[in-house]
């Protein structure tokens, strides 16, 4: 349990000092470099597409369920996103699909 | 922002199943504060996963996080007091709402909003958390694949963007580096590649492609 404990801390520590390291490089009153701007704004979009993949990434396509369960979940919310533009519906929606499917379509 | 209810109360029956009771919840929520972080902590606990492996974990999985406090530097620089509180709380959730124009709200207004949200989002978050604590106790039903809620969040967000703009070299980018990196690296060791590759290709396509395409936000 205290090793949990220092875990823990640890990766509060890290997490904040990656919130904070920005800040603290580029807070000053100098300006924020071009590319730094650049960066800041097209990332979002890449990050995102980079951590789809990183939640799949342990899919695999040629045993098991083939990835059926995830790939019917991901475009449930892809249609339903489309559709009602409701953050919470899709990820509840996604979600519901999903552990259903696995618990009693995909055994 | 009610998603994080929902992200919380998934955390926290997981973490109930895994054995850790409801002051172990509260006290990841309040420290930790990262959705996708507490949900790679559940694999984490509990394991014999040396100190260095959690750090780089916790580094590789929070990466995202530099680039949100980078487009903030210049919005956060004026809102004194709140200011350590307001970058320790920029979680995904808070970036994509406080990112934005903001057109709506006067610059005098706009260190309030931030404070709000980011006040809102916390107490939103550790609220689901201890609740799916408590929840796990009470109600012992099947949660297999309740993680799902994460990529799901991911998805949500992905699609969102994906319907809000035109432009998508920027999200396919990320997707195509990531699933290359996948293939060549395996799934245990790709991200940091792929961080990479994104960043030299974000570079290449700043150089190649005309400036206004590049006004998305």
């Amino acid at each position: 349990m205290s090793r949990d404990l220092i875990m823990i801390i640890i990766m509060a520590a890290v997490t904040i000092a990656l919130r904070f390291l920005p800040f603290l490089v580029f807070g000053g009153s100098s300006k924020t470099p071009e590319f730094i701007t650049y960066l800041g704004k097209v990332l979002p979009f890449s990050i995102m597409g980079m951590l789809v993949i990183y939640c799949l990434r342990d899919v695999d396509l040629l045993e098991g369920s083939h990835g059926i369960p995830e790939l019917l979940s991901v475009a449930l919310i892809m249609i339903l996103h489309k559709w009602k533009r409701n953050t919470l519906l899709s990820i509840i929606a996604g979600t519901a699909c999903y552990m259903l499917l696995i618990q009693f379509v995909f055994l | 922002m009610a998603g994080y209810i929902v992200l919380g109360i998934g955390f926290g029956i997981i973490l109930n199943t895994k054995g850790y009771g409801v002051l172990w919840s509260l006290l990841m929520s309040a420290t930790i504060y990262a959705g996708s972080m507490q949900y790679v902590a559940l694999d984490l606990l509990g394991t014999s996963a040396s100190l260095i492996a959690v750090a780089v974990t916790t580094l590789m999985v929070n990466c995202r996080h530099l680039f949100y406090g980078i487009s903030m530097v210049d919005r956060y620089k004026n809102s004194g007091k709140a200011r350590p509180y307001l970058i320790f709380a920029l979680t995904d959730e808070t970036y994509s709402l406080v990112c934005g124009d903001l057109k709506d709200i006067p610059d005098d207004k706009k260190n309030v909003y931030y404070l709000c949200v980011s006040l809102f989002d916390q107490s939103y978050w550790i609220t689901g958390c201890v609740l799916g604590s408590l929840l796990g106790m009470i109600i012992p039903f099947n949660v297999t694949g309740i993680d799902f809620a994460l990529t799901a969040l991911f998805v949500t967000i992905l699609a969102e963007q994906w319907f809000t703009n035109h432009d998508h070299i920027y999200a396919l980018t990320g997707l195509i580096c990531s699933v290359v990196s996948l293939i060549i690296f395996g799934s245990d060791r790709f991200l940091i590649p792929a961080m990479i590759m994104i960043t030299v290709m974000l570079t290449v396509l700043k150089k190649y492609r005309p400036k206004e395409e590049t006004h998305e936000s």
